[in-house]
């Protein structure tokens, strides 16, 4: 009974059983547990990053940022959530009441959900799905209806017309993600993210699919609606998008909602590319898996900020391009590459062992690679090729203004 | 046993999730005054009373992006299981798979040709 009881969160259940509890209704209480455990996390370290966020931005705009409530303006998103908290909450006259509600809590529960699967330590995990990236899949593409019903219900067309925008963007961003989300999938051959980590003990899948890192970087910038991707939010052109008709707690959840939605692509992208909870010593400790993972998804998350700030917003025909013509195509070469080059490691007999140990994954890693880079340098090239006739194009329609055929030229 | 374990963990999750955003909304409603007339209820645009029905009827352009992604969300469905088994597959599932992801390319460089990608 002292070993059942040791670990109190995984075991919770069987220790209850052991002291005579219903099973039932030990399984149910694990289950709520956990549930508020895992839930909880997330919002309070949204708290933190917030403040984060601000201070960063503040930086880079040579500016200080947040200072005035508690050591450091540590405090300040607390001050924000109680001034959200006692404003007045305003629905517009011709409003669909009932979506218009809904809408907020959507936004904020969608995000909060991914988190049942993600693997914290190779012991802590809310739920081990073993589809878990379709689960994620699932679960993300919920976040177009809280854009589209927020955008409708207002009755305000400015919503209604980044709702549109927005749509199209998340919609479109979303084929090359799961295209990348392939990858990962095809080379630890399971769903589950407790596998796909613990299949990148040798080696982090971002040293052998760093293309695939990458699609997945950019289309979750474009999933979360961030700059250079913000196009939901564009001032100058929707007043403030889908959400304009919010006010008090119902924007805050939006807002919220969003700076969740980074945090939890972070941790993602850590899961998934960057070996999740893996570092030295975890076997033996566990808990220590929780440390590297935190570590991990912060380096995500400041490279998330850094092109959060320092890059130009773009145009949306610029966003809906790039999309279809550039990370669509570029994905399906990259999982057939991926396909081929897997296929050849398996028939030259140089895939990893079993244990799938730093060494024995070194082969394959180094072909992935070299593939990997290949594609980046055909690509880099076309773009050149592209951007130079580009350039003279202009560069002759230029000077065809400044000297018309007719004219005499060098006058 | 131990999937449906896993099952009802996300069903618990599913219920708790909705009850985070909802206590903040339902608890300011103690909290905040509640003073409501039409000019503050009215639809903010730009400072003019607005002119006409919002809900109305909308580009074509954006059905049609749907249903590029509508193409690849289901084909991507079939290709999970393919990925998932693909380490244990011969050169023969390689084929199979190029096929079908051609097929996939080929949908989209139709709509290319169509122009049905530009952003008008």
């Amino acid at each position: 009974m002292e070993q059942q009881c040791r670990d109190l969160i995984n075991t919770l259940a069987a220790c209850m059983v052991a002291n005579g509890a219903d099973p039932n209704f030990a399984n149910l209480i694990s289950a709520l547990l956990g549930v508020v455990l895992v839930a909880t996390l997330p919002l309070l370290t949204v708290i933190l990053l917030i403040w984060v966020e601000r201070k960063f931005a503040a930086r880079i705009q040579d500016r200080l940022g947040p200072n005035r409530v508690g050591p450091f303006g540590l405090l300040q998103s607390v001050a924000d959530a109680l001034k959200m908290l006692t404003k007045e909450d305003i629905t517009p006259a011709g409003a669909d009441r009932f979506i218009y509600n809904l809408a907020p809590i959507i936004a904020f529960a969608v995000v909060v959900l991914i988190w049942a699967v993600i693997p914290f330590t190779p012991m802590h995990v809310g739920s081990d799905l073993s589809v878990g990236i379709l689960y994620f899949v699932g679960v993300g593409s919920i976040g177009a209806v809280k854009v589209m019903v927020a955008g409708w219900s207002s009755n305000n067309k400015y919503a209604l017309l980044g709702a549109f925008r927005t749509i199209a963007q998340l919609v479109s961003y979303e084929v090359p993600m799961i295209l990348a989300l392939l990858i990962p999938v095809m080379m630890s051959g399971s769903m589950s993210m407790q596998d796909i980590t613990w299949a990148q003990g040798g080696m982090w899948y971002i040293f052998s699919a760093p293309l695939a890192f990458a699609i997945f970087f950019v289309s979750n910038l474009a999933e979360t609606g961030r700059a250079p991707f913000d196009l939901l939010e564009a001032e100058s052109e929707l007043v403030a998008g889908y959400n304009i008709e919010y006010s008090g707690f119902k924007f805050g959840m939006f807002m919220a909602g969003e700076f969740m939605h980074v945090f939890t692509v972070a941790v993602l992208t850590a899961v998934l590319f960057l070996g999740g909870w893996w570092g030295p010593g975890v076997e033996q400790i566990p808990i220590l898996g929780f440390v590297y993972l935190g570590l991990k998804t912060m380096a995500v998350y400041f490279l998330m900020l850094l092109v959060r700030n320092t890059v130009p917003r773009f145009r949306i025909d610029q966003v809906m391009n790039f999309n279809w013509k550039f990370m669509v195509p570029l994905s399906i070469v990259l999982v057939l590459v991926q396909a081929f080059l897997l296929r050849v490691i398996t028939s030259l007999g140089l895939a990893p062992n079993e244990a799938g140990d730093f060494v024995s994954s070194l082969p394959q890693t180094l072909i992935l690679l070299l593939g990997n880079l290949a594609i980046i340098a055909v690509v880099l090239n076309m773009i050149r090729n592209r951007g130079r006739q580009q350039r003279l194009a202009d560069e002759a329609a230029r000077s065809e203004l400044a000297h018309p055929a007719g004219a005499p030229a060098g006058d | 046993m131990q999937l449906l374990n896993e099952w009802a963990f996300i069903g618990v999750f599913f219920a708790i999730a909705w009850v985070f955003p909802l206590l903040p909304i339902v608890g300011s409603w103690f909290l905040r005054p509640h003073k409501p007339n039409a000019i503050k209820q009215a639809t903010y645009e730009c400072g003019v009373e607005t002119v006409g029905d919002t809900w109305v009827q909308f580009k074509v352009q954006y059905y049609i992006y749907a249903l590029v992604f509508l193409v690849f969300d289901v084909e991507m469905v079939f290709l999970f299981p393919w990925a998932v088994a693909y380490k244990q597959l011969d050169w023969f599932a390689f084929g199979a798979g190029l096929l079908f992801i051609f097929l996939l390319a080929d949908a989209l460089i139709y709509a290319w040709r169509k122009n049905a990608l530009e952003w008008i």
